[in-house]
Order: C-alpha cells, then structure tokens, then sequence
C-alpha cells in the first residue's frame, strides 16, 4: 500500500475463500489465533458474571464479539510495539499475553492485579508488555499513542504505536489534533479504530455527519483502510500492512475495523434496548468471530473435535484459574493508598 | 498621622492616675515603644510608653498633676501636621465593637483615602471589666491565651484593645488579672512639728482606703486562732542555715510553703468568691504582705506548692525589694489565691488580717516567743507561734477553716511531712 | 555571580538540560523559528535541531497529550504553553494523564514532563488573558506546582523539575521576564518544595509569591520606616507547600499576611491560612489576613486593573490590621 498524498479509504482485501486462504497459514499458529479468541470470550463472560456477583465493581466494558480485532491485531504486530486502548481493554490485554490471573486480579481490584489493584478495569498497563494502558477519557489517549511514536522517532526505534479507540472518538477534537499532527511529522503510529457502531447508545449515524470514519483520513492526507473486523486474519493483514507503513517511513495509518460488540456498552448497559434491537442482535451474532473461525479451521483440516476439545479445555482452566486466583488473592494494603502519587527517583 | 496620648487604665481597678514625671518633652521625636512617662498608678509607678510615631507635639498635663483615665495628657504627630482638630476636644471616646479590619479582600474595588486625619486612641480601657463576649466567654487571640496562662494573668480580668474586645499579646504584656491584697495599713505619717499637717492621699492610701472599706463590710468574716509549736521547725531552720547561705530560709518561708501545701489539701479554701459562682483555683498562688513605705502590697508567689524553700526563699526576698522599690509589675501582684501576713518582725503576738477579695481566706502571722507548755504532764519551755485564719463564711465554714488551719499546724510542727 | 533576566535564566536552564540530557526536549507554538513567543527558547532550535524543539500547531490539548506519550516511552519532555490561559484546553492531559499514571498503573508508567509557560496578569489583557491557575493545579494530586519569583529560583527551579522525574506545573510571569537578579555561575539548583526569605523581620510574616513578591518587599521597605519589620517569604513552590518555613516564620512573628495575584477562594492564600491557622495556633496574635486579586474577571480598563491586583498600599493596610494598628 503506499502512503502518500493519493490515499483513500480502501476495502482490505479478505485474501480469498474460507478455508482456501489460509493454506499458507501454519496450523499452530491459528489453531493460537483461535484460543487467544476464546480465552477473551470465556474471559469477558466470566468477568460479566463476576461483575453480577459483586466481585467487581464500578464500570466493566466487556469485548465479546470484537475478539478478532485484538487477536488480529495482535498477530500483526511485534512484541515491543507499544499498546494504548480506551476502557474497553480487556479484551486487548489478554490478546497481549498478559496473564489471565493478572487482569481477572485487577477487575478484582486485588493487590496481585496489574496495577496492584490501584487501576481497575478501565486502567490495565503492563510496561514489560509494552502494553500502556487502559485509559478512560473517550479519544484522552490518542495523544498519547501519537506521543509514544514521537518518542519512537526520536529514540531511531524502530517500534509502532498502535492506539485502539471506538468510532465515537473520532468526532472528538484530540482525535483530530493527533493526526494532524502524526501526519505531519511522520510519527509511526497505528489509529486502529473499532467501529462497532455505538458509542454507549447513540449510532454513529446520528454522532457523525459523516459516517464512513476512515474517510476522515482525507483531511490529514493519512492512508487508512476499512476492515471486517469480525475476521481475525483479515485485521491481522491490515496491521501488518499499516505497521510496515509506519517502520518504514514514520506513516501513520487510520484503519477502521468494523465490528459488533454483543453485549451492552458497559455491565450497566442493556444487551439491546432502546437503541438497537433483539433482531439486529442476533443477525449481528451470526458473524460471531469465534464461531466463524472455528468454522473455518475445521474447513481447513486444522482443528479436528479432539484438538477443539483440548482447546477450550485449556482455555477454561485458565479462565477457572484466573477467577480463583483473583478470589484468594490479598487487598492492597491500606498504605498503598498514599505510594505511587510521586515518583522519588529522578527522570 | 496625629494620635493622642490618654492616661491609660494599667489596672482594671485604676481610675485616675498621677503623671509623676515627663521622660519625653515637647518637640521630641518618639517611636513606638518609647517611654513617655512615669505614671502613678493605683497600686505602682508604671512606664507609660508611645504607641505611634512622630513628634510629641503638645504635652497636655504637667508633672504632678491627677487626670483620670482615658483623658488625655498628649498629642504625637508629624512635625508639620495640623492638630487643631485634636486639641481642647474631650479625650477620645473608646470605639466599642470595632468591626473587623477590612483588607484588600473585602473591598478590593474601593481605593482607601489617603491621609486620614483621625486618630483612634492607642488603647482602649474605659470601664474595668471588658464587654463580655456571648455566653461570657473571654475574646482572646491564641498567643494572648498563652502568655496569659505563662504568667498566671486572669483573662477574664483584662480589658482588649483588639476588634470587639478582643484580648491581644499586648494587653497582657500591661494586664493585671485579679485585684492586690491589702491588710491592715501600717505606718503612720510623722507628725508634724506644730499645728496640723494635710497629706494628700497618695494613689496607694486611697485605693487601699477603698478596698479596705469595700471588703470589710461585704465579707462575714470569722476568725480561727491556733497556737503552734514551732520548736522543730526553727530546729530545721537553724540546721539549715549552718549549712550555707544557699540553704539559708526564713519562718516566713516555712510558713508560706506549709500554708501552699495545706492549700492543695484544703481545695474549699483555695478559691475566690466570684459574687455568683466560687472559683475553685487549680494552682495554688500565695500572696504574701509586704510593708511599703506608707503602704502595703501583696506580691504572688505562683504555684507555691511546687516551689522547693530555697525557690520561695529567694522569690520572696526578690519580690519584697521590688515590692518597696515600688517596681512590681501588675503580674507579680495579682492573681494570689490565698494570701499570709507576718506580723512577727514586728513583735505582735497575734492580729487579725482583713482577707482580700476576691480571696476567701488570709492567714495572720505573729511572733515565735519561748513560754511553758504542758507537753506529757511537765512543763516545757517551747517556741510558739500563735496564727489567725480570717475566713469569708460565704465560701468557707468554721470546720472547713479548721481542718484547713489543723493541716497548716501539723505541717509546720512536723516540718519533714512537708516533703510528703 | 551573574546578573541575568528572568526569560535569558529560563534560557540557559533549558540550554543546560537539553545539553546534559539527550531525551529532554521541548515542544510547543512558536517555540523554534520564531524563537519562543516570550524569547525563552530564543537560540535552542539552532542548537539542536527540529527533532528537538518542535514547533506545534495550535493544538494545546494534542501536544500536551504527545508529551504525555513521550514521556510515557522514555523521554523527558518540556510542553510550553504560549501562556497558562490557553492551557485549560490541555487540562484532560494534565490532570487525567500526566498526573494520573504513576498511581493508575500501580507505579509502572513513569511520566516525567515538565508543562511550563508565563501565567497571571500583564497589562490590560483583559478577562481570557490574565490567569494563573496555580490553586486549581495545586489541587491535584500527582502534580507539582512551581512559581519563581526571581531569575536565579527561575533558573534553578526549571532546572530542578526537568529532572524531577514527576510532572511538573512550571507557571512563569509574563512580567517578569524582563525582571534582573543575580544567578550563580556554574550548575545552579534549587529544590523544589523550599520556599526562601527574601527579606528578615520579627514584626509580621508576609507570605507571598511570583510577582506578589516584590509587592510585599516594596511593602516591607515602607513598613520598615514605621519601625514595622515584616519578612517576606517567597513560597517558590505551591505544591509541595513548605509548611516548616511558614510555620517557622510566624512561630517568630505572630501575625501573618498573605499576598497573591489569583482569586481569593480555594486559593494558595486559603491553603497557607489553614496551615498556619493548624501549625501555628497558639502563636498567633491575629487572624491570618490574605490580600488576593479582586474576585472578577480582569477587566481591560486601566485603573480597574489596578484595583483588582495586589498592591503595596493593600498589603500595608493588611500588615497593620494584624498589628490592631490605625
């Protein structure tokens, strides 16, 4: 793809017939790409029940039926690419390989949790990952994102930032300011955008006088792409493309990556309601990534019912670990409260 | 910016003072701080000090003359200001329940005038007692509260000079707290050679005069005498005394620590008659009677029941000197809680002392003289020591006293059960 | 000794930083080819490239959110804000990114960055162009807040919280730039959270800072002509608040007066009467009285401006109300 001034908004190719396309593809590799999928499923439906339970608390954004997009992402990119998303990070953090026991800890908001319980589920960081954040300020982080790619360019790194946000944000001036300023400087980050065509309960048609949220790139004279997103490999593709971009010669790239999330926007959000129907739901979960995907690697001759078994097996003892683990684990304690507010050691 | 200087109440009980001497004439500069005069006062001569800036302009009352408080007796000023205004006018009036300063803050839009003619008196004292506060609590600024309780100075019985009578650090630098204590007068003026000879009442014999008058007849009086042994106490005391001057103590010592210790045994004794409440006192101050020339005052040893006898020993000496140098401070004679008075020096068997209120009690001291006592059936010669407690039956009865005094007796004929 | 301006202080603790420290670096409008809208960055981008000092758009909530970034990956960045006005649209990176994500993320994420620019008053910039912020910064945890008077604390505090390693709110005066002081020669620190006697006296403690100092030095010089010593103490730091020094002072004087350019409520000068009125108790004589900007909008006029700042006759007639003086 090549960046410059003539880009537009362009269709990401799907590679192919299921089945057909993944002939290249190593088997391992998607029968990972499909746990990965199913961990953050069984993950975020556990979690849903915990949150009902009382075990977690305040505000929880669950990601089920956006899985590709994460594990997509992921997959396309490098292991000390930087990581920033929006509250709804779950889902991000896992595919991230963040241990299961360390996010399900921080819903927990115990001491064991990835910000020893201090964060919560809208602020997951893990720094050895890379992965930065968590932030809860809808569009606060796309600054952010376009700063750690300055400090890439300034390192003569050869890393991508990649910033995951919903379609909402992009209506939002910080979203504006970032890349216009990563378009004219060159910064090496990734706008990965997860349109799932709600911001909380309002649709982007009535949010956004225009709709089409990779256009937008036009004003920047940015390349973007819009992506299925509920096809892990086709998002995989796009970031992979979009990072070689931004290694290459510092462009930035908007990608909108058009998913569905099944759940409601939050644990205190109706599955369906005034804003979207039971039928439009369900139609929606006909496409579920996981479902599609397993489909497909069976198409494929590389998931049979015995490697599927041990599959979901494995993904449910991690998830039934994650819960106990976060359930035995200590409350920070109370003199945590005042750590942390400074840092004592010089920059 | 003119101020006029007004003869200032240094005592709540003050009423007029006599301006002794001008330290500062006119056409002098001042600062603040600066001693202006010397001022007779009730019970002392005090500094009278500047409390603004500038050039003593006119000096309104020569030396010897009487005026009473709040009048005034100067005028400070720049040297060129016109202070006309201030002149022949009757003395300031005491603004009552200024309100609070107003700062930038609370007008910042209003620019002040520039110049103000009018001067408010330094310091405010018309009546005696302060305006009181709601519920009769004492306006105080913390700092006040501190050097108050630091030098034992009654709050309640200082006049602020601050917004809405609020006492300040300088009103208890100049306070007196309580009343003095006065017995009996002693001292008789020489007589003249020939005819007759009018003393003009000195400050002192005049407010002695009225206090006498004002107490003596409020106060049911009753009167305890006991005789006591003192023969281990002198024991006590020569032994001392052969052992250096530093050990060196007087009866009168022994005397004031057995009363201060007999105090904190005897709380009903230790209090003031407040007119519609008794105040019993924590500490215990004993006021002891000192003979002036052509008076007499009553200097406080506070805390007296926590002084060793060297410290009441050397207090007592320190104050009784300053007591006839007539340069007590206002702190150093209030405030007592009971007082005692030694007539011994002067050979008097025994007396009866008139109780300074607002105390409820005083102990008269007389002679130690050698005479037989009956001790296990033989006769004895022993020192004896014969004191009367005047007692105000208000606050204390007859069997209150005598414990009091028993305890008092016991102390001093067993001097080592003071060190109990 | 040198003697300096205030902005050519600023400009050499910049200078000094960027030479010693490969990932500082500055950003902001007009910052390089202009040379720095107030000429504190006058010369840098010719010493060190555009990498770093970086000209921005007019987009203060985006580049303080870069910074933020950056700072999050491993840089130490200076963010100007041509003044602290325009700053209230960076306000979501300031107060929910920088000063949250040490805490957030359980001390991972560093986020050494200094925000820095002139706040307050100059002349007749009227309602949009005449505040300092400091009280609302200093409200929030994670943040330090610092406002030098002079140009030596000017040098040595920016050199301070470049290096402090937390983010720091930097608020410089538009009208003191042109202010003159001697600064030491050589590496020339000062620790931030220390506030400084500019001036000795046992009469009235006068707690002031930023431009309000040299108004409570001029006060203190009448003052001292009726016998009045005040002494002035020049926070240095709002947040951490020297509490000691005040304390100390007034543990001397007994009385203290509170000069300050911003709005009376909330402000620097309530914080510092709590401290005093909490520590110091039983040492004061009088209330603790502040002298604050007038509680409006500044307005453009002339003398309407001069009436609703600090000045030297308000700050006298506070002093003498705490001394229960005419």
């Amino acid at each position: 793809m090549k960046a410059g001034k003539e880009s537009k908004a362009a269709r990401a190719p799907s590679g192919g017939a299921p089945g057909k396309r993944l002939a290249g593809e190593d088997a391992a590799a998607m029968r990972r790409l499909l746990r990965d999928m199913l961990l953050i499923r069984r993950f975020e439906e556990r979690a849903g029940e915990q949150y009902a339970l009382g075990k977690i608390g305040g505000f929880c954004h669950l990601y089920i039926g956006q899985e590709a997009v994460a594990v997509g992402a992921m997959a396309g990119l490098n292991a000390d690419d930087y990581v920033l998303c929006s509250y709804r990070d779950h889902g991000q953090a896992l595919a991230r390989g963040i241990p299961p026991r360390a996010v399900m800890a921080e819903l927990f908001g115990k001491a064991t949790g990835t910000s020893h319980g201090k964060g919560g589920s809208m602020h997951v960081f893990d720094v050895d990952k890379a992965f930065l954040g968590g932030h809860a300020i809808v569009g606060g982080h796309i600054p952010l994102a376009t700063g750690v790619g300055f400090a890439i360019r300034y390192q003569g790194g050869s890393q991508v930032s990649v910033c995951f946000f919903g379609e909402a944000a992009v209506n939002n001036g910080a979203f504006h300011e970032s890349l216009n300023m990563a378009a004219l400087w060159k910064v090496p980050v990734i706008y990965l955008c997860e349109n799932n065509r709600y911001g909380m309960g309002t649709a982007l048609e009535r949010a956004a006088a225009v709709y089409d949220v990779a256009a937008r790139s036009c004003s920047y004279d940015m390349p973007s792409e819009t992506v299925d997103g509920m096809d892990v490999i086709a998002v995989r593709e796009a970031v992979r493309r979009a990072a070689e971009r931004a290694r290459d010669d510092g462009t930035p790239t908007l990608l909108e990556v058009r998913t569905y999330r099944f759940m409601g926007h939050s644990m205190s959000d109706p599955i369906h309601g005034h804003y979207r129907t039971k039928e439009e739901v369900d139609q929606q979960k006909l496409r579920d990534p996981v479902v599609t995907f397993h489909k497909e690697l069976e198409q494929a001759g590389m998931l049979d019912a015995e490697a599927w078994t041990a599959l979901e097996a494995g993904v449910n003892d991690a998830v039934d670990d994650a819960v106990r683990f976060a359930d035995q684990s200590a409350d920070p304690d109370p003199a945590e409260l005042l750590t942390d507010v400074y840092r004592e050691t010089p920059a | 910016m003119a101020t006029t200087v007004v003869m200032e109440a240094l005592s709540p009980t003050m009423e007029e003072g006599r301006l002794v001497s001008w330290k500062k004439h006119e056409g002098d500069a001042v600062k603040t701080g600066d001693v202006l005069a010397e001022v007779e006062t009730d019970k002392a001569v005090m500094e009278m000090v500047a409390r603004a800036d500038g050039v003593l302009r006119n000096v309104l009352v020569a030396e010897g003359a009487t005026v009473p408080v709040s009048s005034a007796v100067a005028i400070i000023a720049g040297p060129d200001e016109d202070i006309a205004g201030l002149l022949g006018g009757p003395a300031s009036p005491r603004p009552e329940g200024r309100a609070p300063p107003a700062t930038a803050t609370d007008a910042p839009a209003a620019p002040g005038p520039s110049g103000r003619a009018a001067a408010e008196p330094a310091v405010q004292r018309g009546a005696p007692e302060p305006p009181p506060a709601p519920g009769g609590r004492v306006r105080s600024s913390p700092l006040a509260r501190r050097l108050a309780a630091e030098k034992g100075v009654d709050l309640a019985r200082v006049a602020g000079s601050g917004p809405q009578g609020r006492v300040v650090a300088r009103d208890i630098a100049q306070a007196p707290a309580g009343t003095p204590a006065l017995a009996a007068a002693t001292g008789a003026p020489p007589m003249p050679a020939s005819g007759f000879r009018d003393v003009p009442l000195t400050q002192i014999r005049k407010t002695i005069a009225k206090r006498l008058a004002q107490s003596i007849g409020p106060i049911p009086h009753f009167f305890l005498t006991s005789e006591i042994d003192m023969e281990r106490a002198v024991e006590a005391r020569t032994h001392l005394k052969a052992m250096g001057p530093e050990f060196t103590v007087s009866v009168n010592d022994l005397v004031i620590k057995a009363v201060a210790l007999a105090l904190t045994r005897h709380p009903a004794v230790n209090t003031w008659w407040m007119d519609d409440r008794i105040r019993y006192h924590g500490d215990v101050h004993v006021g002891m009677a000192v003979a002036v020339e052509d008076g007499l005052i009553t200097p406080v040893i506070r805390f007296a029941d926590r002084k060793g006898l060297a410290d009441i020993s050397a207090e007592a000496k320190a104050l009784a000197e300053k007591a006839r140098a007539r340069r007590l401070t206002p702190e150093e004679y209030t405030g007592a809680t009971f007082s005692v008075s030694n007539l011994g020096m002067l050979d008097i068997d025994e007396f009866t002392a008139v109780i300074n209120p607002p105390e409820t009690g005083i102990l008269a001291v007389g002679r130690i003289v050698a005479k037989p006592v009956v001790r296990d059936g033989a006769i004895e010669a022993r020192r004896m020591m014969r004191v009367t407690m005047s007692c105000d039956h208000r606050a204390v009865d007859g069997a209150t006293g005598a414990q009091f005094l028993l305890t008092v007796k016991m102390m001093l004929e067993n001097p080592l059960a003071m060190l109990l | 000794m040198s003697v300096l301006t205030y902005r050519d202080a600023l400009n050499q603790a910049l200078r000094e930083e960027m030479q010693r420290d490969g990932r500082v670096f500055l950003m902001g409008e007009e910052v390089g080819v202009y040379q720095g809208a107030y000429k504190v960055s006058r010369g840098l981008l010719e010493e060190f490239g555009p990498t770093r000092v970086v000209d921005t758009p007019i987009t203060e909530l985006g580049f303080a959110g870069i910074g933020a970034g950056a700072a999050m990956a491993g840089l130490v960045p200076v963010i100007e804000f041509m003044t602290w006005n325009f700053a209230l649209l960076a306000v979501d990176q300031i107060v929910n990114s920088a000063a949250k994500m040490l805490y957030m993320s359980g001390g991972q994420i560093p986020m050494p960055i200094v925000f820095r620019g002139p706040g307050g008053a100059a002349l007749q910039l009227a309602a949009q162009h005449s505040q300092s912020f400091e009280a609302f910064f200093a409200n929030i945890p994670g943040l330090k807040v610092v406002m030098p008077a002079t140009p030596a604390d000017a040098k040595g505090l920016l050199k301070s919280a470049i290096r402090d390693g937390n983010p720091v709110v930097f608020i410089e005066g538009e009208m003191l730039y042109n202010t003159k002081g001697e600064v030491p020669e050589g590496e020339h620190l000062v620790p931030i959270g220390k506030a400084d006697v500019k001036r000795e006296g046992a009469d009235v403690t006068i707690v002031s800072h930023a431009k309000t100092v040299s108004v409570a030095l001029k006060a203190a010089d009448e003052l001292a002509k009726e016998n009045v010593h005040a002494e002035v103490l020049d926070l240095r730091t709002i947040r951490p608040l020297d509490v000691a020094a005040v304390t100390a002072s007034v543990h001397k004087t007994h009385r203290c007066v509170v000069v300050e350019e911003s709005w009376p409520f909330a402000g620097v000068g309530a914080q510092v009467a709590y401290e005093v009125q909490r520590e110091a108790f039983d040492d004061l004589d009088a209330p603790v009285i502040r002298v604050s900007g007038a509680d409006v909008p500044m307005p453009y006029n002339k003398q309407l401006e001069r009436l609703a700042k600090p000045d030297v006759p308000k700050v006298i007639a506070a002093v003498k109300s705490v001394l229960y003086q005419a």
